[in-house]
């Protein structure tokens, strides 16, 4: 069933894209991730402009993420206060994304820094899974346990303004939390991802915050920080595309119904390192467009740039 | 005028079986539009099966038809036969056409160049092979040919650098099945009546296009006709496109309602699931 899309000006098959949109749906059912960073890439494959697979995949993020942080607001497991300031760093981190997006789609650099991005960091998370879960096997079958100390106190806890975050029990400056905020809200602008898979690993080691209220937290930060991005994208840049994304919701939360219902039957560990090589062999292919030489030297984008 | 064209309707509507012509779009197909010049022996009388081209949610493209007859008031001219170009052009636009270079192994954009106006959409469809029936001075004067249309916008393109990329833009829009030389596809009879069929791909842009027929022998054109083809996007299509252009700000909270929606309706069916 092809499909005609209105801002893209694009012609796609719905089932592919609602396949998509369950594909990785299923996995974030299944492991708990957002899916954005791998939505994105996927899209660009398929041919989708990259900026309109950028902001069109923040739209995404916005659903999942929101029915996400709906079932942990009911467990009581959202540090508000902590969201408020990941927050706040969110925003002004999402609004310098934007800028710098719109700087370098007019030098005609923004496919190559999104995609550099994309293999920087699909490589990074691809690697760090792989590895824990091939640990987790190991611990599975009685190998020696190497237990993981936190470290409750690190140096940039010490910071001045500090701040009481009652659900996480913490006591700490607000500056760490605003950076990470900030960081995230960067990376989720310019790749068009929540950024959970950054800001969960930076909540637990960076921030000390007990696990039981990163992932709600972090989900609960990242349906606002997204719903601002798309907002930001769709007024500076009119890439949001809503067909698209409406086709990619309905298969995604299709996929995450289905994953979470996986999930609970199926055995983790191997499923996780299938999904680490999913996510290697994703940045490995857009490593290799990267280095490949292209089928045209040429290309053309609409309008005038200075 | 009237008397002439009752033969020649009978046999349009023979020629064109199938083909249902309503009162209106006879009156638009036949409103030509020339300038009076030196009297001529042959004009072009000519329709256009849909002079409006809505994209919806499944457009996959469409086939424009584009006839009509030669009216004559003396008999047939002896000598090389009648020819018939048929071309449509889309709305033109600015482009910036780009060149990659390796830097440290990977490729990167570097230089560019941008055109002030070039068409999105150019079909070129003639009787027989273009070069055979024009020549080029007629095709620098009626800017006939692809690169004849696209230069006609490009403007002030002399800079040498440029031609690479100017070259790149009608190879890459060739590709594309936008720019496009059909030779072959006119079909004439009796140098009397004509017709060609123009496919316009699912990729192509809203806006007004035009279609121009020009009519040739000898070498030389003798008569030209040009009427306008809407393109447009049409309900829901339209709907979004112009708003997500005129009210982003409004096209993105509908955006995340839809989202917030969803995500809502996950969780309460998911909730329902787990109940029951």
């Amino acid at each position: 069933m092809q499909i005609y899309l209105p801002i893209a000006e694009v012609v796609v098959n719905a089932l592919t894209l609602i396949g998509l949109g369950g594909i990785v749906g299923l996995m974030s059912g299944l492991f708990g991730v957002g899916g954005g960073f791998l939505i994105t890439p996927l899209l660009f494959f398929i041919g989708i402009p990259p900026a309109i697979a950028v902001a069109t995949g923040a739209n995404q993020v916005v659903a999942s993420s929101f029915s996400g942080v709906l079932a942990h607001l009911k467990r009581k497991t959202v540090d508000f206060r902590m969201g408020g300031v990941l927050l706040a760093g969110g925003v002004v981190g999402s609004s310098l994304g934007v800028w710098a997006f719109n700087i370098l789609s007019r030098m005609g650099q923004v496919d190559l820094v999104v995609q550099l991005c994309y293999v920087i960091f699909l490589g990074l998370i691809g690697a760090m899974m792989l590895q824990e879960s091939l640990r987790a096997i190991r611990r599975a079958k009685g190998g020696p346990i190497k237990p993981v100390r936190r470290n409750q106190h690190v140096w940039v806890h010490r910071w001045p303004g500090k701040m009481k975050f009652r659900a996480s029990g913490l006591y700490i400056s607000a500056i760490p939390p605003l950076l990470v905020g900030a960081a995230v809200g960067v990376l989720g602008a310019i790749m068009g991802v929540g950024g959970g898979f950054i800001m969960v690993p930076a909540m637990i080691y960076l921030l000390g915050m007990p696990t039981k209220v990163v992932i709600g937290t972090s989900l609960y930060q990242i349906t606002f920080l997204s719903a601002y991005t798309t907002l930001m994208h769709a007024i500076s840049s009119n890439t949001v595309d809503i067909m698209l994304a409406v086709l990619l919701i309905i298969g995604g939360v299709v996929g995450a119904q289905i994953g979470v219902g996986l999930g609970a039957r199926l055995r983790a560990e191997q499923l996780r390192i299938l999904m680490a090589l999913l996510v290697l062999a994703v940045c490995g292919k857009l490593a290799f467009d990267l280095f490949v030489t292209p089928d045209d030297l040429y290309s053309i984008t609409p309008g005038i740039i200075g | 005028m009237t008397r002439p064209l009752v033969p020649l309707l009978a046999a349009l509507a023979l020629f064109l079986p199938g083909l249902v012509l309503s009162q209106t779009q006879m009156r638009g197909g036949f409103d030509s539009a020339q300038t009076p010049s030196a009297p001529r022996t042959e004009q072009v009388v000519a329709g256009i099966s849909q002079d409006d081209v809505h994209i919806t949610t499944n457009f996959d493209g469409s086939d424009i038809i584009i006839y009509g007859a030669i009216k004559r008031e003396t008999p047939i001219p002896p000598g090389e036969p009648l020819d018939v170009i048929v071309a449509v052009q889309g709305p033109a636009k600015s482009v910036t056409i780009r060149r990659k270079e390796q830097r440290f192994g990977v490729w990167v954009n570097t230089d560019s160049v941008s055109i002030g106006a070039a068409p999105d959409f150019y079909v070129v469809a003639t009787t027989r092979p273009l070069d055979r029936i024009l020549p080029p001075e007629q095709d620098a004067r009626h800017r006939v040919s692809i690169p004849q249309a696209v230069r006609a916008f490009a403007g002030a393109l002399t800079v040498s650098d440029a031609v690479p990329f100017t070259e790149a833009l009608l190879r890459l829009r060739e590709q594309a099945g936008l720019y496009r030389l059909d030779e072959g596809v006119v079909t004439l009879v009796e140098q009397t009546l004509f017709r060609a069929d123009v496919r316009m791909p699912a990729n192509v842009v809203e806006g007004i296009y035009s279609a121009r027929i020009l009519l040739l022998r000898d070498g030389e054109v003798i008569d030209t006709y040009r009427a306008p083809i809407e393109v447009r996007k049409v309900g829901l299509e339209r709907w979004l496109y112009h708003m997500a252009l005129e009210q982003p700000f409004i096209y993105g909270i509908m955006s995340l309602a839809i989202a917030i929606a969803a995500g809502w309706l996950a969780s309460a069916a998911f909730r329902g699931l787990k109940r029951g």
